[in-house]
């Protein structure tokens, strides 16, 4: 069953009432809301994602909802909480739903620790993955989206999971929140995008939410071996530079973008080494997707065989 | 009524069985797993849950998303363990040369002592036992050798001075690392009158000829002292201290004259109230093997009849956590008379009316109290 099954008056009731289960990646949450515009959101943008079956343990209960008691009407806003606890200052009712995707990833980032957590987006095709860590700006979403709506599978745009056990990368195929310029960039770049609207005035600026290809969520169960590490950079009106980077530097470079890699200790230096290892490791600079995306098509396609 | 408290006492029941039976818990259904998760999580005893699993062998047994929340926990706690044992290192390296005896208190202490509640629990900061009169020397040093005075308003900085037991906190440079120096166990101003001195010559040494904890009873009636009287509104009293009381009693109540002295001991200290809350409490829930005799001979510690019968209400309702989705108002009032108990201890009742009306007067000003993400993130554990 997918969020798409629910009427948008049913996701409305389950949002209100016991909440609604959903399903990302390796992660079961379930959302509670009295908020209309965000069951408005959700219905939008959540529709192909998968409900987790009834009998599943639920790993993170969220909502974003109406503070209590007097404060309801004297400003409209919205809070997050996690398991009944409020941890953050109220929200402007109007930014609920990115406050909700933002929560979302903070109990991801600050609980499971029994992953790795590069911070890195992830896009697979045939099986091999390349995995772009980056800090925030250097434009990893953008090139993310494009990528997946050119034939390549979403990991994830922000979390580069990796199974200790194996070293294998579980795909967390979440909403991709654009930036400003980006939103504009991806809508020329792919008219047909799913993006949801925008909001103004974040704490991060305008920021929509694009709904990856229903593929990728679909297959988002299906673990995927790392093959290439590419780091990316947006410079204004630079030509396309490709160019593969030093072992070394790209050990240094997974290891400082982590969100736990202090955290698992030994074990994230082993897995970040048979990655390093295993992988190939790039520099890239551009300026226009279409360049960087062929160039990453033609490493795909000269490492067949 | 009784209804809508059903979920309030499966919550409890959850937690308190899992604590006590660990072994019990993989025939667990997954919604209770779910339930027990969310509030160890809150109670912060889901490392301590694991260590019971692992040493029992059951992880193995458990729904595979259980596991993984409790593996979680586990890398965290290891990780904190690392960190708190190199900011002891890098203290005895910045001191070095200043002779004074350094007493690690609570988890510090627990860790660096090998003692049986550091087993799955979370290590937030170092804290640190020094005598007074050396305070300035040690905080002069530290300051000197990478740690800085974390930034709070003059009042708080006077509140810590003045009335506190501690100096605000040291947090190094680079490492983030907090460090709580303290020099009595309660406020100055506390109605307890607490001496430090037979604390420093009763202390243990540890391996480190410098280190040092404090003597078993003082340091079981430290915890219960932190328990009852450093409140917060919000989290009611902290279960994860009666815990590390229980696991202290069962460990130290095997030495040979622990328990004849525990009780003498606190009537030196004026600790004996405390002591007889924390061990009615430690027994009643954790079935904590306490002898008889003990708990006779603190009768007269007990409070007179109706405040008794109240606390012995309130207590249990301030330690365990809640349902998350149905949160009890009688849970949340017992909470905050607990609160405002521990602080009429701290301080006598003038100071402590201007103490409250400091901080409503911030909050109606729209102080939010600072989110500090690094402790809030441990929460998470």
């Amino acid at each position: 069953m997918i969020v798409g099954d629910l009427s948008r008056r049913e996701l409305g009731e389950r949002l209100a009432g016991e909440g609604l289960a959903l399903q990302f990646g390796p992660f079961n949450l379930r959302i509670r809301s009295n908020l209309d515009s965000f069951a408005t959101h959700a219905h939008q943008l959540y529709e192909p994602y998968p409900l987790p079956d009834a009998t599943e343990i639920v790993d993170f209960h969220v909502q974003i909802s109406a503070p209590s008691g007097l404060r309801r009407w004297v400003r409209r806003q919205a809070c997050f909480g996690v398991d009944g606890q409020f941890p953050f200052a109220p929200y402007t009712v109007e930014h609920a739903f990115p406050a909700l995707e933002w929560g979302i990833n903070w109990c991801v980032g600050t609980r499971a620790h029994y992953l790795l957590m590069l911070h890195s987006a992830g896009v697979e095709r045939d099986g091999r993955a390349i995995l772009f860590p980056a800090s925030p700006g250097d434009g990893k979403s953008t090139l993310c989206t494009a990528l997946v709506h050119s034939g390549w599978r979403l990991l994830s745009d922000e979390f580069g999971l990796v199974r200790p056990e194996d070293g294998m990368l579980l795909p967390l195929p979440r909403l991709i929140p654009l930036k400003n310029e980006s939103i504009e960039v991806i809508r020329k770049f792919r008219p047909q995008a799913v993006i949801g609207p925008s909001f103004l005035k974040t704490r991060k600026g305008t920021v929509a939410h694009v709904r990856p290809p229903v593929d990728s969520i679909r297959r988002a169960q299906e673990a995927a071996r790392p093959r290439w590490f590419v780091f990316p950079r947006w410079v204004a009106d630079a030509p396309l530079s490709f160019e593969p980077m030093p072992k070394s530097q790209a050990f240094l470079m997974v290891a400082t973008n982590a969100f736990n890699y202090e955290v698992l200790d030994e074990t994230a230096f082993r897995l970040v080494t048979e990655m390093i290892r295993s992988c190939d490791s790039y520099s890239l600079i551009y300026s226009d997707l279409d360049e960087a995306v062929g160039a990453l098509d033609e490493l795909s396609r000269a490492s067949d065989g | 009524m009784a209804k809508r408290d059903d979920p309030t006492r499966r919550a409890r029941r959850l937690l308190l069985e899992a604590l006590r039976a660990p072994e019990q818990l993989p025939a667990l259904p997954p919604a209770d797993w779910e339930l027990l998760l969310r509030v160890a999580r809150r109670a912060r005893v889901l490392g301590r849950l694991e260590s019971a699993l692992d040493r029992a062998n059951l992880l193995g047994k458990l729904p595979p998303r259980a596991a993984a929340h409790l593996r979680a926990a586990r890398n965290v706690i290891e990780h904190r363990k690392t960190l708190i044992s190199w900011e002891v290192n890098r203290l005895l390296w910045a001191l070095k040369g200043i002779e004074v005896p350094l007493i690690l208190l609570k988890g510090t202490g627990y860790l660096l002592a090998m003692l049986p509640p550091a087993r799955g629990r979370i290590f937030a900061d170092v804290d640190l036992l020094v005598p007074e009169e050396r305070i300035g020397e040690i905080e002069e040093r530290l300051v000197e050798r990478g740690w800085f005075k974390t930034e709070i308003d003059p009042y708080d900085d006077r509140y810590y001075r003045v009335w506190m037991h501690e100096i605000p906190p040291l947090r190094h440079r680079e490492r983030g690392t907090e460090i709580d120096i303290h020099h009595r166990l309660l406020p100055k101003t506390s109605h307890l009158k607490s001496d430090p001195a037979p604390l420093f010559a009763a202390a243990r040494p540890l391996a480190d000829p410098r280190l040092r904890v404090l003597a078993p009873a003082d340091m079981v009636l430290h915890a219960l002292v932190h328990l009852f009287l450093e409140g917060d509104p919000d989290e009611g009293l902290r279960l994860r201290d009666l815990v590390d009381v229980h696991d202290l009693l069962c460990h130290h109540g095997q030495e040979p004259g622990f328990w004849a002295g525990l009780a003498p001991r606190a009537h030196e200290l004026g600790f004996q109230r405390p002591l007889f809350y924390g061990l009615r409490h430690a027994q009643r829930l954790f079935g904590t093997p306490i002898p008889a005799d003990v708990l006779r001979g603190l009768a007269d510690a007990a409070p007179a009849w109706p405040i008794g019968a109240l606390m012995d209400r309130l207590i249990p309702l301030a330690l365990l956590p809640g349902h998350p989705d149905h949160p009890s108002r009688l849970a949340t009032l017992a909470r905050w008379l607990i609160y405002v108990r521990a602080h009429w201890l701290r301080m006598p009742p003038g100071l402590l009316a201007k103490h409250l009306s400091h901080k409503a007067w911030l909050r109606f000003r729209g102080f939010r109290k600072r989110v500090d993400l690094a402790q809030l993130d441990l929460k998470q554990q």
